[in-house]
């Protein structure tokens, strides 16, 4: 490490209430390389270069920047000091012009009218030096992701900018349009500028990088120059071997298929393909989890099972019965149980009680509702015992459930679905967004409910609560069953290369 | 945010559960009519400041619109009769804004209504006054739900915003109404664009004789309560709500989407035929080209005011027909000309409106 680095992130903390997003980090960058943040999700790569460009403010750390310490509030003060980031999500106006959205909120906010003739003559400009291909007239909707992401980061190049920072920007792109932004990040980099490439794809990271800062536990672990180090090296480094649970627990005995899934395929909302001739079987008493880095079609996987998601093909049966297409109350009354990925969106309703919420699938059969109306008593009576049971916090069952903290609106989910006496349960990030404490009283419930004889499907990103639970794990890459690993911790390295894309030592073939 | 948690925790489980409801309550009906009097009351200020700009006694404002529409019993009645149509129509949009759906389209629905009824209630002379007057309210109250379900319909097939096509439907009604009086309904021997007059068996009997007032009141009371028992009782009512609230939490949980958004077109569309029909059936007796003053479009502020509650909607339904009376009053004895008063009248709506945006607002981040 040199003596004056171009930039140096100095033990940077940020927490939300207690959920912690950046525990001390340090982080060096050297002007002219790419340097690349390679972790999993929720490592704390995002919120690193968020608070470097000024969108969150750190609890504590020093930045360090250009020899002087810096201290910016807000991304336009980034933008004067020639820091540009690339978002994950595009920030453009789709019906505004590519020069239209770069003199968006420029100058001072009285200023109405902009020389669109020196914009568009800057930007045609800026496009050729780098090869962008970018037209200043052209409408941002008519655009590719591809074309939108080069206007993006044409846009932080027309500001200004000598620190650049792509956050997952390959995350959109096919391979081809990949190849063509690593080449372009070279380009910047041969022509004086600095890259910070977010990334959790390794065979990329070890194509363009310099050098290579690994994160895991919003910490950085490792820093390396990339001739130091190997694939599955980073693979390690990246998963990492913490143990932060251990459940106690009975090895599995798993008895009759319940879920059986056979070449499923589908789609997902976009049109494009997201599951590919995905098999898989749930027995009776086993907890599988399903590993992967977010986007390899976990969502979509949960959504088809559920029959929230029409499929392509495939055939889907539960107790040996087949529910191929069925609507999701017709699933559901088939002692199925669904704790969905994303409570807000879809297991909760936020204004209305914890009562309201706890019928939310049983709200027209009995003993809740008699002769179409809502059995009020035993509504009450049946959450105070949910409430008692997973020692929900609340002041009573009329509480909004909105007043409730994550944990606990999660437990009255879990709560829910175990109530309806389920064979299986598909349970999706299960604890996401919770606090420890809830975690490991979810957990252990899962485990009470392997072992009364149920089958669970756990999706989840974090491999933490995948190997303290599960019996074995399948591996989700590119919308595809790569492989299976049982859950047992020696074995965290191969599902992290699994989740990489690399099977048995080799990269897979984007396809 | 999370001491407040552990705070109310602490206290809130051990501490006696009977008050805590109680104050819950009393906390809620306080609010519910603090905000809607604050409204009036700074309404009121505007027009006075306006009538006093004007060369006008502001004091007007308040003796006019507020004791004058209460000065005799008569009077009384008359708020009452503009009443029952408000409550009809504001209670039905409660469910449809319930659930989500924007039906801006009641007046046109009131229109659909009240034409069924007229051609109900002139084609069957000598029926039974126990079977005609029943089966011209419920033909209003198709006409209207078979309005509003158009809407439904296009949005639940077509995702066509229900906003654009019940304002469209308005347009339909009202013009089609016009041409109905002036064309193949009308009365030859009348001077005026207006239908033949509705056989006496079908009239609304009166609540009070002698006055104007019928018994729609009742119905339209009886209706709002029954509506809220819909809404907050039974498993339909829910399922309407949680379609309104989260449509991706209705699909987990396995409702029909779709049904529900139409029930809920279906519903207030025929609260708001059933008040067209009221207004033929018990009041004019005829249909003419503007039955409604408006009615449709001031149930959307009397649904906000009552925050989405039908039974808030007896009350500030209530409220409205005091404001219009007033309004009405106040053109016909103060020499304040009608553009003042109708400009008053919008600063109330519209500062009531206001007033219930702001309790409606944190509710709807979701």
């Amino acid at each position: 490490m040199s003596e004056r680095p171009f930039l140096r992130m100095d033990n940077i903390h940020k927490s939300f209430g207690e959920i912690i997003v950046s525990a001390g980090v340090t982080l060096e960058v050297e002007e002219g390389e790419i340097h690349s943040l390679l972790g999993e999700n929720g490592a704390g790569k995002s919120v690193l270069m968020s608070i470097l460009c000024g969108i969150l403010s750190p609890n504590s750390g020093q930045i360090i920047y250009k020899g002087r310490p810096l201290n910016i509030g807000s991304p336009r003060e980034a933008i004067r000091h020639r820091i540009g980031m690339v978002h994950q999500h595009f920030m453009l106006v789709p019906n505004l012009t590519v020069a239209e959205n770069y003199v968006l909120g420029q100058g001072s906010p009285l200023r109405l009218i902009h020389d669109m003739e020196k914009v568009h003559a800057r930007i045609r400009e800026l496009s050729d030096r780098y090869g962008l291909g970018v037209r200043p007239d052209a409408v941002i909707e008519d655009l590719s992701v591809g074309e939108q992401q080069r206007v993006e980061i044409l846009k932080v190049l027309y500001h200004g900018t000598d620190l650049l920072i792509l956050d997952e920007p390959t995350a959109v792109l096919t391979p081809q349009e990949t190849d063509r932004l690593l080449d372009l990040m070279r380009g910047l980099v041969k022509d004086g500028k600095t890259v910070i490439f977010i990334s959790h794809k390794l065979d990329e990271v070890m194509r363009v990088s310099d050098r290579i800062s690994v994160m895991r536990d919003c910490r950085v672990v490792h820093t390396t120059r990339v001739a130091d180090t190997d694939p599955r090296e980073l693979a390690r480094l990246m998963v990492g071997r913490d143990v932060l649970m251990e459940l106690p627990r009975a090895p599995a005995d798993p008895g009759d298929v319940v879920l059986s899934v056979e070449g499923l395929s589908c789609r997902n909302d976009l049109g494009l393909p997201a599951l590919r001739d995905i098999g898989l079987q749930v027995r009776r008493g086993e907890i599988v989890g399903v590993a992967g880095v977010s986007g390899n079609g976990q969502t979509e996987l949960a959504l088809a099972i559920a029959g929230l998601l029409p499929i392509d093909s495939g055939r889907l049966a539960l107790n040996g019965r087949d529910i191929t297409g069925l609507s999701p109350a017709e699933i559901n009354a088939r002692a199925f149980a669904h704790i969905p990925e994303d409570r807000h969106k879809m297991g909760i309703l936020m204004p209305l009680s914890l009562a309201e919420n706890a019928i939310l699938e049983r709200y027209d059969q009995p003993p809740f509702a008699a002769r179409g109306m809502l059995q009020r008593r035993r509504i009450a009576a049946h959450t105070r015992d949910l409430i008692a049971r997973f020692r929900i916090k609340t002041p009573d069952e009329e509480e909004r459930i909105a007043n409730l903290s994550g944990g606990n609106q999660q437990k009255l989910v879990v709560a829910r679905e175990l109530a309806r006496d389920p064979d299986f349960i598909l349970v999706s990030q299960l604890t996401r967004g919770i606090d420890i404490g809830a975690i490991e009283f979810i957990l252990q419930e899962m485990l009470k409910q392997r072992d009364a004889g149920r089958a669970i499907l756990l999706i989840s990103t974090e491999l933490e609560e995948l190997f303290a639970i599960c019996d074995r794990i399948l591996v989700m890459f590119h919308g595809q069953i790569l492989g299976e690993v049982p859950a047992d911790r020696s074995r965290l390295e191969e599902v992290g290369l699994l989740m990489a894309g690399q099977k048995a030592g080799h990269v897979a073939q984007e396809a | 945010m999370t001491m407040t948690q552990i705070e109310r925790d602490g206290r809130g489980a051990a501490a006696v559960p009977i008050l805590r409801l109680v104050g819950r309550a009393v906390a809620r009906a306080a609010v519910a009519v603090a905000l809607p009097a604050a409204a009036v009351a700074i309404a009121l200020a505007c027009g006075a400041v306006l009538l006093a700009l004007n060369g006008f006694d502001g004091a007007d404002v308040v003796n006019v619109m507020i004791l004058g529409v209460f000065q005799d019993f008569r009077s009384v009645t008359e708020i009452l009769l503009k009443a029952v149509p408000l409550i009809l129509i504001g209670a039905g949009l409660c469910v449809a804004f319930r659930c989500n759906m924007w039906n801006i389209g009641a007046e046109g629905q009131l229109y659909a209504g009240a034409v069924s009824a007229t051609l109900i209630g002139i084609s069957f002379e000598g029926l039974s006054p126990w079977l005609y007057v029943p089966a011209v309210l419920v033909a209003g109250a198709l006409g209207g739900a078979i309005w509003g379900g158009i809407a439904g319909f296009l949005k639940v097939r077509f995702q066509a915003s229900e906003i654009v096509t019940t304002i469209m439907l308005n347009y339909i009604a009202l013009i089609g109404t016009s041409w109905l009086v002036t064309g193949p309904m009308r009365d030859a021997r009348a001077a005026y664009p207006q239908s033949a007059r509705l056989f006496r068996e079908a009239w609304v009997p009166d609540l009070i004789a002698g006055t104007r007032l019928h018994i729609g009141i009742l119905v339209a009371v009886a209706l709002a309560l029954v509506l809220y028992v819909f809404l907050y009782r039974s498993s339909a009512g829910y399922a309407v709500r949680v379609v309104g609230i989260n449509p991706h939490a209705a699909r987990y949980a396995g409702m029909n989407a779709g049904r529900n958004m139409m029930a809920a077109m279906c519903i207030s569309g025929g609260m708001a035929g059933l008040a067209g029909a009221f207004e033929v059936a018990g009041v004019t007796h005829r249909l003419y080209q503007n039955i409604s003053p408006g009615y449709g479009f001031e149930g959307i502020a009397v649904a906000l005011l009552a925050g989405n509650n039908p039974l808030g909607a007896i009350l500030s339904g209530g409220l409205f027909a005091v404001l219009r009376s007033g309004s009405e009053l106040m053109q016909i004895t103060s020499q304040v000309p009608q553009v003042l008063v109708s400009i008053i009248q919008g600063i109330v709506i519209l500062s009531v409106v206001a007033f219930a945006a702001i309790r409606i607002w944190p509710r709807r981040r979701s």
